[in-house]
C-alpha cells in the first residue's frame, strides 16, 4: 500500500517540446529536398497497367516522358475521349515526337545523351496502336532505349 | 542601463514549421519511376538491302496477341498465366528436343564454356490490342527470363541473380540473354 500512498504525491515531470520544432523541420527538409514541383500540367489522364517485374529507372534526370490517354474530364468536351500523345504541357501528334526527342537530346549533357530513356506513360486502356505509331516513330529517331512504366502491384 | 530583452516566445515555431511541412507533404509527388526497360531494333536503313536474316524456325517462339487480347504462342492458344512456363520450357530445352531453340556453345569470360540459348521470342501484337493485356504479356515473358537467372545464379553462386555483384550479373545476363524481339507491326488478326 505504501508504494501506491507515495505515487499520488509525485508529479510527472512535463515534457519538453522544445525539440519538438527540430524534429519537424528535419521532416520539412526532407519533404523539400525529395519534392519536385509539377513543371506539366498533366491533359491526360494515365492510370499505369500493373507489372510485377517493372525495375526502377536509374538516371532519372535522363528521362524524356511521353505521355498517352484520353483527355482529362475538362478537356474532353473540346478534345474528345479518343487517346491522345501529350508532350510536354501540350496535345501533340506522332509528326511532332521528332522534335520533341530532339530538344530534349539537346537538353542534356554530351556524355550523357546516349543513355537517355524515353519513358512511355501509357494509360492501361488505350490500344496498341498509337504505341506501335509512337514506337516506329522512336525508332526512326533513334531514341532506342525506351521503358514502359508501369507500376508494381501491391504485394499480395 | 539598459533593459532586459524580453524572449521571444519560441514555442510557436513548431506550428510554423507544421504548417510548411504540411504544405510540401501535400505537393511532393512521391514519383516512383518503374517500368519494363527495353531497347528498340534500330530502323533499317532504306538504301540498305533487306540481308536475309533467316532464323532457324526452332529458334523463334512466336507470341502473338490479338484485337481481343488473346494469346497465342508457338501455334496453340494460350492463358498469360501460363506463358510463363512456356517461355522457360522454351528456353531451358533440357532435353535437347530438336522442336525447341538449339543451343551454342559459348565462352563467357570469367565463367568458362556455357551453352547458351539460341531462342528469341517474338512478340506481335494488333493494333487493337490493349495496352494493359501488352505489358502484362511482356511481364511475364520477363519474369520467365528472371526466374531462369535466378535458377542459374543459385545453382553457381549460391545466391540470387539481385544480390551479385555487377561483375557476376553481366556473367548471368550472358549465359541467360534476354532476347525479345518486338516484331514490325503488322495486322495479326487479318492472317
Amino acid at each position: 500500500m505504501a508504494k501506491f500512498g507515495r505515487s499520488g504525491k509525485r508529479e510527472v515531470p512535463g515534457l519538453t517540446t522544445a525539440s519538438m520544432s527540430d524534429i519537424v523541420f528535419m521532416l520539412l527538409f526532407f519533404f523539400m529536398v525529395t519534392t519536385q514541383l509539377r513543371e506539366t500540367e498533366n491533359k491526360v489522364m494515365v492510370r499505369l497497367p500493373e507489372a510485377s517485374q517493372a525495375a526502377k529507372l536509374e538516371r532519372k534526370d535522363l528521362a524524356a516522358y511521353i505521355n498517352v490517354g484520353p483527355p482529362t474530364r475538362n478537356l474532353q468536351a473540346q478534345y474528345g475521349n479518343d487517346a491522345r500523345i501529350q508532350l510536354n504541357d501540350s496535345f501533340r501528334t506522332i509528326d511532332d515526337i521528332r522534335d520533341f526527342i530532339a530538344t530534349e537530346r539537346e537538353s542534356k549533357s554530351e556524355a550523357d545523351r546516349q543513355f537517355m530513356t524515353v519513358s512511355i506513360k501509357a494509360d492501361e486502356n488505350v490500344r496498341m496502336g498509337i504505341i506501335t505509331d509512337i514506337k516506329q516513330e522512336l525508332r526512326r529517331c533513334s531514341a532506342l532505349k525506351i521503358m514502359y512504366a508501369a507500376r508494381k502491384p501491391a504485394k499480395e | 542601463m539598459a533593459k532586459k530583452l524580453p524572449e521571444i516566445n519560441s514555442s510557436s515555431t513548431a506550428d510554423i514549421a507544421f504548417l510548411l511541412l504540411s504544405f510540401f507533404l501535400m505537393t511532393s509527388n512521391m514519383e516512383q519511376n518503374s517500368g519494363l526497360q527495353r531497347r528498340l531494333p534500330p530502323m533499317p536503313d532504306e538504301n540498305q538491302e533487306v540481308q536475309n536474316q533467316k532464323i532457324n524456325r526452332r529458334n523463334i517462339l512466336v507470341v502473338k496477341v490479338n484485337s481481343a487480347d488473346r494469346l497465342m504462342a508457338g501455334n496453340e492458344p494460350i492463358d498469360v498465366s501460363l506463358l510463363k512456363y512456356k517461355v522457360k520450357e522454351y528456353l531451358v530445352n533440357a532435353n535437347n528436343d530438336p522442336k525447341l531453340p538449339e543451343k551454342e556453345l559459348k565462352n563467357i569470360e570469367g565463367f568458362g564454356e556455357y551453352e547458351v540459348s539460341r531462342g528469341v521470342i517474338s512478340l506481335q501484337n494488333d493494333r487493337g490490342t490493349s495496352y494493359q493485356m501488352y505489358i502484362a504479356v511482356q511481364n511475364e515473358i520477363v519474369k520467365a527470363i528472371d526466374e531462369l537467372r535466378d535458377e542459374f545464379s543459385k545453382a553457381h553462386y549460391g545466391k540470387p541473380y539481385l544480390s551479385l555483384d555487377e561483375e557476376k550479373q553481366e556473367i548471368v545476363r550472358k549465359a541467360i540473354p534476354q532476347n525479345i524481339s518486338e516484331a514490325e507491326p503488322k495486322d495479326v488478326s487479318k492472317n
